[in-house]
C-alpha cells in the first residue's frame, strides 16, 4: 500500500470534552482574531477548531502601545485583552463563523467571579438559542479585583472558587486555560479537574520583560508582557507532560508550535489536541501544514489513529 | 484583499551605507498594490528574528503584463532589517500583502510632507499624479534625502529641509511648513508620512485650519492582518476614543481623528 492511501486511513479526529474535532489542530486565542482576519489565506473548514480572541461581558479598550516587541525566537505581548464584548461578538462575529464546518471555542475572562459567571451565562444562552458555540475556554490568567488583584490562575483557592462557580453556570464543555506562571502546574490542573472542568489547555504566555537600555525604559508601555513563540516550547512541553501525569481530563497543548514535529512533541508528551498561536503570524498556513503533516507522519509510523500517539512518551 | 505568497528576490542593492532597495517578484499571480499600502516581508530563515516586518510599497511594475515586480526602500535599523539586507538575488521569501487602506488618490494639486523613509510610502501618489504635488521633504542630512532626483522630477514644487543644513533649509520640515502659504491659506489635501514627532508637529500646525491631512502611521506589527491587536493607535470615533489597528483600519488615517498621547 502506498503512503498516500495509508495517509487516508489515518484517523485524525479527537474527542475533547464531548466535542468531536475532525483533527487535533486548532488556533490559539488572541492569535487568530475572530477567524475572519485569516480567512483570506486559510480554509477555515479544515481546522479542528477555532478559538477566538478572549471576550468579556463589557468591551475592553486594552493597553496603550507599544503592545508588542520581539524577543529571541519569540515575542512579548501586552494587548491588555482588548475585545469587542460578548454581545457584539454574538451579533457581529458569530454569524460569519457559523458558515464554516469547524468547531468554535469561545475564550472568555473576567475580573471577578461574578463577571466570569455572567460571561459564561451569556455565552451559554447565545449557544442555546442560536448555536454556533461548541465549547468555552476560560482564561484564568486574570487578576481578581475583589481580592487584592491576585491572579486567579496562580492561586489554587481562587481558581477552585471561580471554576466551580462557572461550572455550575454552563452546560457547554468547559476548558480551563492554565497559566504557566506557577511553581506546580500539575497541582493547578488537579484543582481544575476537581472543580469540574472538562479539559485543560496550556500554556498561556510566560510573563517577561525587554528593556531599551538607551532610554532605560521597558520596551512595552505596560512594562511587562507575555512571552510566546518557539522560545517557550520546551517549557510548554514539560508542563503538558506534568499535567498529563496529574489529571485524566484531556489536554490541549500549545506554546511555540510552528511545525508538525513541534505539534507531535506535545501529543507524545500527553496532549490530545494542539493549538497554534504565534506560529500563525510567521506562517499563516502553519495549521494546515501541520494537519497534513500529522497524517503523513502517522502513516509513515504505521499509527492509524492519532489518539494512539497521545502520551506515548517512553521514559 | 491581501494574499500570502512566495516571492523571489530579484535584487537587494545598497543605495548608501544603511539604505537599500529590494526588488522581488511574486512566484504566483498576485494582485497589484495601491498607493500607501504595505507588505509584511519575511526577513530571514531562522526563528531569530521571528516575525515578518512591514514595508511600504515603493514601486510596482509589470502587473498588467505578468512581469510583476515589487520594490521596497528600506533602512537598516535593527536585527530584522539587517537580516533582510543579507538576503541575495535568487533567495525566496514569504510575503503577505498588499495590506491596509492606502491613500485616497488625489484628483487635483496636493501637498506631500515626507520625513526620511516616509518618502517610500508617498512615492506612488507622486507617480500617479505627476507634477501636481507640492513636496516638502525633510531628512537628517543630504545622504538621507533618498531618491531626491526622482521625486523632484515628479513634483510641481519641492521644498527641502535637513537637520544639518547640508541641502535646503536648515531645520525640521515642520518649521519650514509654518511659514508656507500652502498650509496657512490653502485647502489642498495633505499627504504625510514620517516620524511620529513630525506628524504630531503637523497636527499642531493645522489644528485650526480646514485642511484634510492623510497620514500614514508606523507601529510594531506581529501579524499584519488584524488578528493580534498589536499595532494600535488611539483615534476619535463617534465621540469616543478607541484603539484602531494600523494594519487593518490604517495605515492611513485622517490626522484630525488621531489622539496623540
Ligand atoms: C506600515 C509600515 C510601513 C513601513 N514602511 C517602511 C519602509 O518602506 N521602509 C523602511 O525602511 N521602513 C518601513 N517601516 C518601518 C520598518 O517596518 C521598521 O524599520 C522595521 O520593522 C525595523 O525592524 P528591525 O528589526 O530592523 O528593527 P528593530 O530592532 O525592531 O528596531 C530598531 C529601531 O527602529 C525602531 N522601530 C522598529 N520598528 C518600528 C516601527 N514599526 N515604527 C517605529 N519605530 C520602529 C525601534 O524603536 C528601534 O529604535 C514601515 C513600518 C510600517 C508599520
Ligand atoms: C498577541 C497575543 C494575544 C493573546 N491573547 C490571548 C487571549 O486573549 N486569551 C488567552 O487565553 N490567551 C491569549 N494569548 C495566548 C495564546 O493563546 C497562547 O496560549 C500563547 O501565545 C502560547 O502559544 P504560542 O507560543 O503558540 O503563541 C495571546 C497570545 C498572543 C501572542
Ligand atoms: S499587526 Fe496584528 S493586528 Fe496589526
Amino acid at each position: 500500500m502506498g503512503l498516500e492511501s495509508r495517509e487516508e486511513r489515518v484517523e485524525l479526529s479527537v474527542d475533547i470534552a464531548g466535542v468531536r474535532l475532525k483533527n487535533p489542530v486548532m488556533t490559539s486565542s488572541g492569535t487568530f482574531g475572530y477567524g475572519e482576519e485569516y480567512s483570506e489565506f486559510v480554509d477555515l473548514n479544515r481546522l479542528g477548531a477555532i478559538v477566538v480572541k478572549g471576550l468579556s461581558v463589557t468591551p475592553k479598550e486594552g493597553n496603550p502601545p507599544p503592545r508588542i516587541v520581539e524577543a529571541p525566537a519569540g515575542m512579548l505581548n501586552a494587548i491588555g485583552l482588548q475585545n469587542i464584548g460578548i454581545k457584539a461578538f454574538i451579533r457581529e462575529k458569530l454569524p460569519f463563523l457559523r458558515q464554516f464546518k469547524t468547531h468554535i471555542i469561545v475564550n472568555f475572562f473576567g475580573d471577578s467571579i461574578g463577571e466570569y459567571v455572567q460571561a459564561a451565562e451569556e455565552l451559554s444562552n447565545a449557544s442555546a438559542s442560536d448555536g454556533g458555540i461548541h465549547a468555552l475556554e476560560m482564561n484564568i490568567s486574570c487578576p481578581n479585583k475583589e481580592d487584592g488583584w491576585i491572579v486567579f490562575g496562580t492561586d489554587p483557592k481562587a481558581m477552585k472558587q471561580v471554576v466551580t462557580a462557572v461550572r455550575k453556570t454552563t452546560n457547554l464543555p468547559l476548558i480551563i486555560k492554565l497559566s504557566p506562571n506557577v511553581t506546580d502546574i500539575g497541582l493547578m490542573a488537579r484543582v481544575v479537574e476537581d472543580s469540574g472542568a472538562d479539559a485543560v489547555s496550556l500554556i498561556n504566555t510566560i510573563i517577561g520583560m525587554v528593556v531599551d537600555v538607551k532610554k532605560r525604559r521597558p520596551m512595552l508601555a505596560n512594562t511587562t508582557g507575555g512571552l510566546s513563540g518557539p522560545a517557550v516550547r520546551p517549557i510548554a512541553v514539560r508542563m503538558v507532560w506534568e499535567v498529563y501525569r496529574a489529571v485524566k481530563i484531556p489536554i490541549i497543548g500549545m506554546g511555540g508550535i510552528m511545525t508538525t514535529n513541534d505539534a507531535l512533541e506535545f501529543l507524545v508528551a500527553g496532549a490530545k489536541a494542539v493549538a497554534v498561536g504565534t506560529g500563525n503570524f510567521v506562517n499563516p498556513l502553519a495549521t494546515i501544514e501541520i494537519i497534513d503533516g500529522l497524517g503523513r507522519f502517522l502513516a509513515e509510523e504505521g499509527i492509524y489513529n492519532v489518539n494512539n500517539i497521545t502520551g506515548s512518551l517512553e521514559i | 484583499m491581501s494574499e500570502y505568497f512566495k516571492a523571489a528576490i530579484i535584487d537587494n542593492i545598497s543605495l548608501n551605507e544603511d539604505l537599500k532597495l529590494l526588488t522581488i517578484t511574486p512566484l504566483v499571480p498576485t494582485i497589484s498594490p495601491g498607493a500607501g499600502q504595505f507588505y509584511m516581508l519575511q526577513v530571514g530563515n531562522t526563528y531569530d528574528p521571528l516575525l515578518k516586518r512591514p514595508f511600504s510599497i515603493f514601486r510596482s511594475r509589470g502587473f498588467d503584463y505578468g512581469h510583476r515586480r515589487l520594490e521596497f526602500l528600506y533602512k537598516i535599523r535593527g536585527k530584522g532589517t539587517l537580516c533582510l539586507s543579507n538576503l541575495k538575488k535568487g533567495d525566496d521569501i514569504y510575503v503577505i500583502g498588499p495590506i491596509g487602506n492606502g491613500y485616497p488618490v488625489p484628483k487635483e494639486d496636493f501637498v506631500v510632507i515626507a520625513g526620511g523613509m516616509g518618502i517610500a510610502s508617498l512615492y506612488p501618489i507622486l507617480e500617479r499624479l505627476k507634477k501636481r504635488a507640492y513636496l516638502f521633504y525633510g531628512a537628517r542630512n543630504k545622504d538621507e534625502l533618498i531618491i531626491l532626483d526622482e521625486v523632484m522630477a515628479l513634483s510641481k514644487e519641492i521644498i527641502i529641509a535637513t537637520d544639518d543644513g547640508s541641502v535646503g533649509q536648515k531645520g525640521v520640515i515642520i518649521d519650514v511648513l509654518k511659514s508656507s502659504p500652502l498650509i496657512k491659506h490653502n485647502s489642498l489635501p495633505v499627504y504625510a508620512c514620517g516620524p511620529a514627532l513630525m506628524l504630531k508637529g503637523l497636527s499642531m500646525l493645522v489644528k485650526d485650519a480646514k485642511i484634510t491631512c492623510y497620514v500614514s502611521l508606523d507601529e510594531y506589527m506581529a501579524c499584519g492582518v488584524g488578528a493580534c491587536l498589536g499595532c494600535v493607535v488611539k483615534v476619535r470615533s463617534q465621540k469616543t476614543e478607541v484603539y484602531k489597528r494600523i494594519c487593518k483600519e490604517g495605515p492611513v488615517f485622517d490626522l484630525e481623528d488621531i489622539v496623540w498621547d
